[in-house]
C-alpha cells in the first residue's frame, strides 16, 4: 500500500490522508460498538446494586450481594441446572442427527441437494414462529401431534403444558429448528474433504467402520467444533422459543437465563438479580465464544485458502 | 461406496424418508390449517382432506374478523409492515456502516482494527438481554422507547457483525494488485473503492444483505422488549395475536404462514450463500 504515492488527477476538495482513512471508514462501525458497550456495563453497574423498579427510592450499592445470594437460592440452581441441560442435549442430539443427516446427503445427486435445501425451511424459520407451530400442534383439543400421540396409547399427552414433558417438547422444537444448521455445516465441510484417502481405503478394502472413525472423523473434526460451539452458545442464550412456547412455565420447569432474568426484570421488576443472571450468562458465553473464536478462525482463513 | 448392498440402499431411502417427513410436515400441516375453517380444525381425528377457504387470509388482509359476538379489529398487516419496514431499513444502515468498513479491515491494518472487528463480532454472542434491559431503561430517557430508530439502531447488533465479516470476506477475495493498477492509473481510493471493489464483492454485499434480512426479520426478543403493539413485527405480534383472537385457529395459522413466506423465499433464493452466511464466512458452501 505504501507504494502507491504517485497519484495525479486527485479530484479537489475530497483529501483525506491515508493513515487516517480505514478510521474513517469504520468510525460509524465503531460508533456503534461504543453504544452497545455502555448499556453493558450499565448491566454491571445494576447487578451489584439493590434495584427493583418498583421500589426506586431503595436503590442503593449492595456489591456482592446479589451474586452472594444465588449460592442459596435454589431457583438460581434450577436455573443453572435447566440452562446446561437444554444446551447440553439440545446440541448433542443436534450434532448426531446433523452429522447422520450430512452424510445420507453427502454424495451430489440432485435429489440429495434437493433435499438440503428443503431442509433448511425450519432454519428459515423464526424460532418464535416455529414454536407456535408446534403449539397449535400439540394443542390437546385439536393438535394433530396430540392425536398421533394417542393413537399409539399416549392418551393425555400434555407436551408443553405438563411439567415433566415440558422439556421434551422444547428440545423438539429447537431439534427441529436447528439440526438443519449443523446438518448444512457439516454437508460442505464433507463436500469438501479431499477425496484421495478415501479412495485409498476403499482399494485397501478397510472397513467402512474404520474409515468413519480414523479419516472422516478426525477430518471433519474442524467443521464439528466450529458448529457445535456455535450452537452451544445460541442454545444456552435460548429464549424464543421457550418464550413463545411456556413463557419460562410450567411452574419454573424451564426458567433458563434469559427467560428467568426477562421474568425477573418485567414481573418481580428485580432489576438488580436480573442484571447479576445475565453477567453470569455472559460469562459463560464469553468463556465458550473465546474457544469458538479460534476454532472459527482456523476454519475461516482455510476457507480463504481454498477460495 | 459404489458397491452398496439392496438392504443399505433401503435403509437409506427409509431413513432420508423420515427426516424429510419430520422437518417438513410442520410447515406443510400449519399451511393446510390456514385454508381450513374452525369447524374442520377442531374435527377429530384430524382431515386431511376438506374444502379449502381463503376466510383466514381475506379476515387478515382486510383487518376485520367476523364472530358469532360481533366484529373483531385485527392489526396483523401492520405487524406485517413492521416487519417489512424494520428488516429493510436495519440492512440499509448496516450496509452503509458495516461495508465501509469492511474494506478498511480487509485493506488496511491499522492499529485497533481487530479488536474493533473482534468486538462487533463477540455482539453476535452476547445474551442480547444484558444490553436489552438497561436499553429500556434508557430509551425511556432518550425518548426513543417504542420508535423505529430505536429499533432500527438495536437491529444493528444482528444485520452488523453478519454484514462486516462475510463482506470483509469478500474483499480479502479481490487481488490487492487490481486495486494498485488502478490506483496508479491515477484515480483516487474512492473511486477505486467505487469501481473496482463494490462491484467485484457486489454478489457477496448482496448475499450478505439478504442473509442480514432473513436474521433482521425472524428476530424476537428486541421487539418483545422494546417496541410496544404498534410498532411489533410479525414474530411478536403473531404471539400476541394466539391470546387475543383466542381460537380463531385459522387464522393464527395463516398469519403464521404470511410471516415465515418472505424469509424461506429468500433464503431458497439465496441458499447458494447460505452455509458461508450461516458460519459468518468460515464454511464456504
Amino acid at each position: 500500500m505504501t507504494a502507491v504515492t504517485v497519484q495525479r488527477n486527485r479530484p479537489s476538495g475530497f483529501r483525506i490522508s491515508k493513515r487516517v482513512l480505514p478510521y474513517v471508514l469504520s468510525l460509524p462501525a465503531l460508533l456503534v460498538c461504543i453504544g452497545i458497550l455502555i448499556p453493558f456495563f450499565t448491566s454491571v453497574v445494576y447487578s451489584f446494586q439493590r434495584y427493583r423498579l418498583s421500589q426506586p427510592w431503595a436503590r442503593q450499592f449492595n456489591w456482592g450481594e446479589n451474586y452472594l445470594n444465588f449460592f442459596t437460592d435454589p431457583k438460581f440452581w434450577n436455573t443453572l441446572e435447566i440452562s446446561l441441560l437444554y444446551a447440553g442435549i439440545t446440541v448433542l442430539l443436534e450434532l448426531l442427527l446433523g452429522l447422520g443427516i450430512a452424510m445420507l446427503l453427502q454424495k451430489r445427486t440432485t435429489l440429495n441437494n434437493f433435499i438440503s435445501i428443503m431442509l433448511l425451511m425450519p432454519l428459515m424459520t423464526a424460532p418464535a414462529l416455529a414454536a407456535l407451530m408446534w403449539k397449535l400442534m400439540t394443542n390437546p383439543g385439536f393438535g394433530v401431534l396430540s392425536y398421533l400421540a394417542s393413537l399409539i396409547g399416549l392418551q393425555d399427552f400434555r407436551w408443553a403444558s405438563s411439567p415433566s414433558t415440558a422439556l421434551f417438547t422444547v428440545v423438539l422444537v429447537d431439534i427441529w429448528v436447528y439440526t438443519p444448521f449443523i446438518m448444512i455445516l457439516l454437508l460442505a465441510g464433507l463436500r469438501s474433504l479431499p477425496t484421495q484417502p478415501f479412495e485409498a481405503a476403499a482399494l485397501d478394502g478397510v472397513p467402512r467402520s474404520f474409515v468413519f472413525f480414523r479419516i472422516t472423523l478426525p477430518m471433519l473434526t474442524p467443521y464439528i467444533l466450529t458448529a457445535t460451539l456455535f450452537r452451544l452458545l445460541d442454545s444456552i442464550q435460548q429464549f424464543d422459543i421457550i418464550y413463545a412456547m411456556t413463557q419460562g412455565g410450567p411452574g419454573d420447569t424451564l426458567t433458563v437465563f434469559q427467560v428467568e432474568a426477562y421474568l425477573n426484570f418485567f414481573q418481580s421488576t428485580n432489576v438488580g438479580r436480573s442484571a447479576a443472571l445475565m453477567i453470569i450468562l455472559w460469562a459463560i458465553t464469553y468463556f465458550l465464544s473465546n474457544i469458538f473464536i479460534k476454532n472459527w478462525l482456523r476454519l475461516r482463513e482455510r476457507a480463504r485458502g481454498l477460495a | 461406496m459404489e458397491h452398496t448392498s439392496l438392504l443399505e440402499r433401503i435403509l437409506r431411502g427409509v431413513a432420508l424418508t423420515l427426516v424429510v417427513i419430520f422437518f417438513m410436515f410442520p410447515i406443510v400441516w400449519i399451511f393446510m390449517m390456514s385454508f381450513q375453517t374452525n369447524e374442520t380444525i377442531l374435527r377429530i381425528p384430524p382431515q386431511l382432506v376438506f374444502e379449502p377457504t381463503l376466510a383466514n387470509y381475506t379476515a387478515l388482509i382486510t383487518g376485520k374478523l367476523t364472530t358469532m359476538s360481533g366484529t373483531l379489529d385485527i392489526a396483523f398487516m401492520r405487524n406485517l409492515w413492521n416487519s417489512v419496514f424494520l428488516s429493510t431499513t436495519s440492512v440499509a444502515v448496516a450496509l452503509l456502516l458495516g461495508v465501509p468498513a469492511a474494506y478498511a479491515f480487509a485493506r488496511h491494518k491499522f492499529r485497533g482494527s481487530e479488536d474493533i472487528a473482534f468486538t462487533l463480532l463477540s455482539f453476535r454472542f452476547a445474551p442480547a438481554l444484558l444490553v436489552l434491559l438497561p436499553l429500556t431503561l434508557y430509551f425511556q430517557k432518550l425518548g426513543l422507547a417504542n420508535t423505529y430508530i430505536g429499533l432500527i439502531w438495536v437491529y444493528q447488533l444482528i444485520c452488523l457483525p453478519l454484514i462486516l465479516w462475510i463482506v470483509r470476506g469478500y474483499f480479502e477475495d479481490i487481488p490487492a494488485d487490481i486495486e494498485y493498477a488502478y490506483r496508479i492509473a491515477g484515480h483516487s481510493w474512492f473511486a477505486t473503492f467505487r469501481k473496482i471493489a463494490l462491484p467485484l464483492a457486489g454478489p457477496g454485499i448482496a448475499a450478505a444483505g439478504l442473509l442480514a434480512f432473513i436474521f433482521a426479520w425472524n428476530n424476537f426478543v428486541f421487539a418483545l422488549v422494546l417496541a410496544s403493539a404498534d410498532k411489533q413485527p410479525v414474530t411478536v405480534g403473531a404471539l400476541a395475536f394466539i391470546t387475543s383472537s383466542g381460537i380463531q385457529y385459522g387464522q393464527i395459522s395463516a398469519a403464521i404462514v404470511l410471516s415465515i413466506t418472505p424469509t424461506l423465499a429468500l433464503a431458497l433464493y439465496a441458499q447458494r450463500y447460505l452455509v458461508e452466511g450461516l458460519s459468518l464466512g468460515a464454511v464456504k458452501g
